[in-house]
């Protein structure tokens, strides 16, 4: 689901503009499937799928794989077009050092959509 | 694009509130029945400016939207250096109901939107006699908590656009493009802490579960609007008010939780047969 996440977000110039400041690594979760993402100031440069023993991160999504596809669809269903829907009725959990998340909070909120292009693009 | 002016007309209003001298900014634009517009949390009054230039409700309505205190171009009080900014329930009714009267409005309709669709539940329990009707927009007697709102004002996290960031999924996936970051633009501007200081209201103080039953919509229409895509006041929390007090309820298809500001065309096709209603009360 999420291989295309790094050309997405590398590809478009202004989203890495805006995370210039974003230099961490988080965590999404799918069912449980966890994938490691690294950001270097915007840039996506590594994504690692688990199992870990010892996943080093800052802050984690958590989330079922129904819920993830529901999100990614390009016009998602009502209650499913924003992650904070997901937390407020349950179906995803934000757990973690949040401060980078909620520091660049627009801009993650876009690196996630990015995957919501048509295939095709 | 040749230069030209639209109609709306600001102004500032000085009077006391809460007991200290305020200078309060507004819009208008329109004659007829007074629509006073009461803005969402962390925002102001520029919410409205598609309404205040659209002419269709313009013909019939005086339309009037201010900014807060604290809030646009609506500085705080004197000495405000010295307080956290909280809003509650009774400072907002006040607030209302002294601004209707200081711009002597006849019977005015309030309509307010999140919080300001809040605060109507509560004039329609306090002063019914001083409305003709009234208008919520995402309008539901309660919402919890959903994420920490100490993100709101630190030191260590730009403020406007951690503001912007947690209302942005607010907005219908199909508003937009222009008005959908206009609309988040205004949250970027906020003072530091106000939008935290309204939410109390929303997610605390403004609470009126209780309350609900005895609202009489004989003594005040009420009508509510809510977009399907409001997560945060959602149609089922709409719907729950409309059972519980016979008000006109109807959800907005294609629209969220800033529905005069995200996408006002679309917007103001729901708003129109209300104010029409209205004007035959």
């Amino acid at each position: 689901m999420l291989e295309r996440l790094p050309d997405l977000v590398n590809a478009d110039a202004n989203l890495v503009r805006r995370g210039r400041f974003v230099t961490t690594t988080f965590l999404i979760g799918i069912d449980d499937a966890d994938y490691l993402i690294r950001i270097a100031e915007g840039r996506v440069t590594a994504m690692k799928p688990g199992p870990f023993i010892t996943p080093d991160y800052s802050f984690a999504l958590r989330a079922s794989r129904e819920a993830w596809e529901k999100f990614w669809q390009p016009l998602p269903p009502l209650g499913f077009t924003d992650i904070f829907a997901l937390v407020k009725n349950r179906l995803m959990r934000i757990e973690g050092d949040l401060h980078p998340f909620m520091a660049n909070l627009l801009y993650f909120k876009d690196v996630l959509a990015s995957l919501r292009q048509e295939a095709s693009r | 694009m040749s230069p030209r002016f639209e109609p709306i007309l600001g102004r500032y209003l000085n009077l006391d509130l809460f007991g200290k001298p305020h200078r309060l900014y507004l819009e208008e634009a329109g004659s007829g029945i007074p629509l006073l517009c009461l803005h969402t949390a962390g925002s102001d009054a520029r919410q409205f400016r598609g309404l205040l230039n659209d002419a269709r409700v313009t013909a019939n309505y005086r339309v009037i939207a201010f900014d807060m205190p604290w809030h646009g171009k609506s500085s705080p009080p004197a000495g405000w250096q010295d307080e956290e900014y909280k809003l509650t329930s009774r400072d907002y009714v006040r607030m209302i109901v002294d601004v209707a009267a200081a711009l002597e409005l006849d019977k005015p309709v309030a309509m307010g939107c999140s919080i300001g669709g809040r605060i109507v539940l509560h004039l329609a329990n306090e002063h019914p006699e001083t409305f003709r009707a009234l208008i919520g927009l995402e309008s539901a007697a309660h919402v919890a908590p959903y994420y920490d709102v100490g993100w709101l004002d630190r030191p260590d996290v730009n403020g406007g656009p951690v503001c912007a960031g947690v209302v942005s999924g607010l907005i219908a996936p199909t508003a937009p493009a222009a008005e959908r970051w206009e609309t988040l633009w205004h949250y970027m501007q906020g003072g530091p802490g106000v939008f935290k200081g309204d939410l109390h209201f929303y997610m605390v103080d403004g609470d009126i579960r209780g309350r609900v039953d005895t609202i009489d919509i004989r003594r005040c229409p009420l009508f509510l609007l809510t977009g399907e895509y409001d997560y945060s006041c959602t149609a089922e929390g709409t719907l729950d008010v409309a059972r519980r007090t016979g008000a006109e309820a109807v959800i907005m298809q294609g629209l969220g939780h800033f529905p005069m500001s995200e996408d006002p065309r679309r917007f103001v096709s729901y708003l129109l047969p209300v104010l029409e209603k209205i004007r035959k009360l």
